[in-house]
């Protein structure tokens, strides 16, 4: 399993499709910096059309410090930075999307 | 766990390298060994003693080194990038006969060997960049 790790928003459309098009079953997403941006609603969000809600997480002191805290959609799990460490452990790799 | 570190980022551009340290510091608090970080690209620059941000704000150098003499953390600088943005240790200072060496204390220039080794003997690598 591997940790993808994204920090663009959803507007680099060819940099996320990259990085769905190399999507094992299993795989893990940490949206992280301006990548939290992917976890507001959104009318035509790739996590839907590819059913990733639950494989997604966000990192939550990008999320506050972006004032997002009450626009993020709540069936995406945040986690902290102890989180984004521990979701490094449990992944065999991680992967940067920049 | 065995950590290493890939910074490529810019200090001042993007947020990525405040992220790095953020993560640095935090696997070291959760118990896992931080066994080399890595400076690639733009981010030899975070290794300028010379950077003088304002008070208010964040000196990465500073924070990079201070927590490398807490943790006696190995922080390489990519040689090449490096000298070519202009950061320099002593031996690149005379080599290139400049008249000022400007490398923060506790980091040090190497080659992407160390890059190599660190990948091979970490569990994981992580990469910061953009």
């Amino acid at each position: 399993m591997t940790l993808h790790l994204l920090n663009k928003t959803q507007q680099n459309t060819a940099l996320i499709e990259r990085m769905l098009s190399t999507l094992s079953d299993g795989d893990q997403i940490l949206l992280i910096e301006d990548g939290v941006y992917n976890a507001l609603p959104h009318s035509e969000s790739w996590i839907d059309s590819k059913d990733l809600k639950q494989s997604t997480y966000a990192l939550v002191c990008d999320i506050e410090a972006r004032g997002l805290s009450s626009r993020i959609r709540t069936d995406i799990e945040q986690v902290d930075d102890k989180g984004f460490v521990r979701l490094s452990c449990e992944a065999e790799k991680v992967v940067s999307w920049f | 766990m065995k950590f290493s570190i890939v910074i490529q980022s810019s200090p001042f551009t993007s947020q990525s390298s405040s992220t790095a340290l953020r993560f640095a510091r935090t696997l070291i608090t959760e118990g896992h060994e931080l066994f080399r970080v890595f400076f690639y690209s733009d981010a030899v620059l975070t290794a300028n003693a010379l950077i003088s941000p304002p008070q208010d704000e964040q000196s990465l150098p500073v924070e990079w080194q201070a927590l490398a003499s807490e943790h006696n953390l190995d922080l390489v600088v990519c040689i090449a990038a490096a000298v070519k943005r202009g950061v320099l240790d002593t031996n690149e200072q005379k080599r290139y006969e400049k008249n000022a060496q400007n490398l923060e204390n506790r980091f040090e220039l190497s080659g992407l060997g160390q890059l190599a080794e660190a990948i091979a003997v970490s569990d994981r690598v992580v990469t910061f960049g953009g």
